[in-house]
């Protein structure tokens, strides 16, 4: 993985000093609300409903295991022994203390660590798939673009004041498991005509109160001009994103006011002023990136060896896991492995810090002294030996971290929810308990197969609803909580926005209301068809007449 | 106090700016000075202005664009940019594109809601003065442009990005 040098230290340490003397002039009286504001969510750092919330980045989903136990020292320290992974392969720690932050960002800084513009209305977190580098359907790792990326957009002078928050991803597998599509800049790496690798660049994607699917602004772009390129659609963005309401201020509704083609051609007229410039990539400068993300010394082994395929035979749970969350490497011998965080009673994507300093243990004998966090709220070994994976199994199991349903419809997505958050209308973690609960059978889940619940808690859409095969959004109606529920979203290459199926429901009928809408899927699959495929043929209606007939 | 930093030093500052104007009369009553004046207003009485006996140079709004200006832009030698809020992010483009595509070479300088924590970022776009607001310790705005020591972009006082200097 990247490796700080003293360029990136030095800023980091700069910016833990900056942030330090902010804090200490906000809480003498010297700044005011409004003007910390800023500057502390360029930080990470929220103001929430029992306490300050801290988001912590993991670069494209990153993590040393060094990393981990760090991460496991501060929620031991500094919150109530968890952390919660979030969907865009953050972390989060929902009870630091405000005094405490610039201590915590002091600590992080230690293993090049920040929770710089993880939020406000600047360049996120650069987001990709989590097999990067290792999955056997990659055109090329994505990961040494994302961090010409990350460099790119830190403390980018000109854009620390968009109109609303920004997000980039990329993708360079085959399967998008990045959610590339919605987001602001969504980059897929291609191969043209000539057989040359660069990018398609999509932008004005995203979620939220108007989800949209991004489009074309570059269908293709070479490697060299990717940073100008993203640099004259931000430029466009900054211009002329609309200042007025927060709520149409995302690049998703200039794309769609200004419409595709004049956006498109004014975007093109800023790059022309850019394109060659000093930002322009060097041959030396994408080497240098991707000399951070060189195989690790793989050790020659074959494919399905007898120590797995005996232990597949002899132990059945073993296998059902193993169907689930493993996935094919691309070296013989090695497999990718996901520890799914969805256990029941647990909300998704919620670790202790025993489990962290667990996490890292294994990292370091199994894979390699890496993982990776994965935007379903996941953690992924990308490394391990097929020969090892039934003791690996076995030691995820002794700290609850061998939930078997990954894909499967209890490996949901969801937000913190109104337990936490005080923007949510509702809570989100009970409604995800409350399906886990009644879904418990391991075999009916398989039996489903794979299905995306997601769940958020308001239209922000943090829980990502609108492309939840089976979305979940919580909604107010008279101060009561109630939930909506859209069908037919999808994240994947074929994206697309589930449609809501009719009203809304109060709590307690989700798990049954989930249940009549997995009955109409199983009743009307044909083969082996997934639950996606069976609502695009079919469509919403007999779902909804399922879901509201009188009696049953 | 003084509240205007140039070129990382409070100077004393001898423009004043027109924030809103009738017609070109206001100029013509107190002859030999220095005006600030919105970059409509120019447009519209730049034949009356040419004969004023002082220094005329312009101010845009956020929501206006430098490349409106024209080519008469060579000839001011200070362009000032508005804050409306410290969070209007519209004039960080508008400076960098001054610099950068219309190499322009004289004074830019930052009004309105100019506050200590974004001069830094400010110096980097080509913003090299700072018309700080009134409650601003000016002192203390003067340790701003040392809170970072290098960027990872190019930027307008670091023309080369940290890649191509590692």
């Amino acid at each position: 993985m990247y490796q700080y040098d003293k360029y990136d230290n030095q800023m980091l340490a700069e910016r833990v000093t900056q942030f330090r003397d902010q804090t200490e002039r906000y809480l003498a009286g010297k700044l005011s609300d409004p003007e910390f504001l800023p500057l502390r969510l360029q930080n990470g750092l929220y103001i929430q409903r029992l306490a300050p919330m801290l988001r912590v980045a993991i670069p494209y989903g990153l993590l040393s295991s060094n990393q981990l136990r760090k991460l496991a020292f501060i929620a031991k320290h500094f919150d109530k022994g968890y952390g919660h992974f979030t969907t865009r392969q953050n972390i989060q720690f929902n009870w630091p203390e405000l005094e405490d932050v610039p201590d915590i960002l002091a600590h992080l800084a230690e293993v090049e660590m920040h929770a710089i513009q993880t939020s406000g209305n600047c360049i996120r977190n650069t987001t990709t798939d989590q097999y990067a580098g290792v999955a056997a359907d990659e055109l090329e790792d994505s990961r040494p673009f994302c961090e010409a990326i990350r460099q790119w957009s830190t403390f980018h002078p000109e854009f620390a004041f968009l109109p609303r928050k920004f997000k980039i991803a990329v993708c360079g597998t085959k399967i998008d498991q990045a959610a590339t599509q919605v987001h602001d800049i969504g980059v897929y790496l291609i191969k043209n005509s000539n057989g040359e690798v660069g990018f398609r660049i999509l932008a004005g994607g995203g979620l939220g109160r108007t989800p949209v699917i991004g489009q074309e602004i570059f269908e293709f772009v070479e490697k060299r001009h990717l940073l100008t390129a993203l640099e004259s659609i931000l430029r466009v963005y900054n211009r002329l994103g609309r200042r007025d309401n927060k709520y149409k201020a995302r690049i998703k509704i200039l794309v769609r006011e200004t419409g595709i083609e004049k956006f498109r051609s004014l975007v093109i007229q800023e790059w022309s002023q850019i394109r060659d410039g000093a930002q322009t990539l060097t041959e030396e400068e994408i080497n240098h990136c991707k000399s951070f993300f060189v195989d690790p010394f793989y050790i020659k082994k074959e494919d399905a060896p007898e120590a797995l395929t005996a232990a597949l035979k002899n132990d059945v749970l073993f296998s059902n896991w193993y169907q689930r969350n493993v996935s094919e490497h691309k070296k013989s011998g090695y497999a990718i492995v996901t520890a799914c965080l969805k256990e029941t009673g647990v909300a998704p994507g919620d670790v202790t810090d025993i489990q962290l300093n667990y996490l890292a243990e294994l990292a370091d004998e199994y894979s390699f002294g890496e993982v990776r966090i994965s935007h379903h709220q996941n953690v992924v070994f990308a490394d391990v030996q097929q020969s090892e994976l039934y003791a690996f199994w076995k030691k995820l199991k002794t700290k609850s971290l061998a939930s078997m349903n990954l894909g499967l419809l209890t490996d949901m997505i969801c937000c913190p929810g109104g337990d936490f958050c005080a923007l949510a209308n509702a809570k989100s973690i009970p409604i995800a308990e409350s399906l886990q609960r009644k879904f418990d059978d391991i075999d009916e889940l398989k039996n489903i197969g794979n299905l995306r619940i997601n769940i958020s808690g308001c239209m922000n859409a943090c829980g990502h609803h609108h492309v939840g095969n089976i979305g979940i959004l919580g909604v107010d109606k008279k101060g009561e909580e109630f939930y909506q529920v859209s069908l037919g979203g999808s994240s994947q290459n074929e994206a697309s926005i589930g449609k809501i199926i009719g009203p809304s429901f109060a709590q307690d009928e989700i798990p049954v209301v989930v249940k009549k809408i997995v009955e109409v899927y199983k009743n009307s699959r044909q083969n082996e068809e997934a639950f996606l495929d069976t609502y695009r043929r079919i469509g919403i209606k007999p779902f909804k007449e399922k879901v509201y007939a009188k009696a049953d | 106090m003084q509240k205007l930093i140039k070129n990382g030093q409070l100077t004393q500052d001898y423009w004043t700016i027109l924030r809103e104007a009738t017609g070109p009369e206001v100029l013509q009553a107190v002859p030999g000075k220095s005006f600030i004046v919105p970059l409509k207003f120019w447009k519209l009485y730049q034949g009356d202005l040419a004969d004023y006996d002082g220094d005329v140079a312009i101010w845009l709004d956020s929501d206006e664009n430098v490349n409106d200006i024209g080519p008469e832009l060579e000839r001011f030698s200070l362009v000032a940019l508005n804050f409306p809020i410290f969070s209007d992010g519209r004039p960080y483009t508008n400076a960098r594109e001054l610099r950068e595509c219309l190499k322009y070479g004289g004074e830019i300088r930052a009004i309105g809601d100019v506050l200590r924590d974004q001069l830094y970022y400010m110096s980097q776009c080509g913003f090299n003065a700072f018309d700080l607001r009134s409650d601003q310790n000016p002192e203390n705005c003067l340790t701003a442009f040392a809170d970072f020591s290098t960027s990872y972009q190019a930027t307008i006082s670091e023309p080369s990005p940290l890649f191509r200097r590692r």
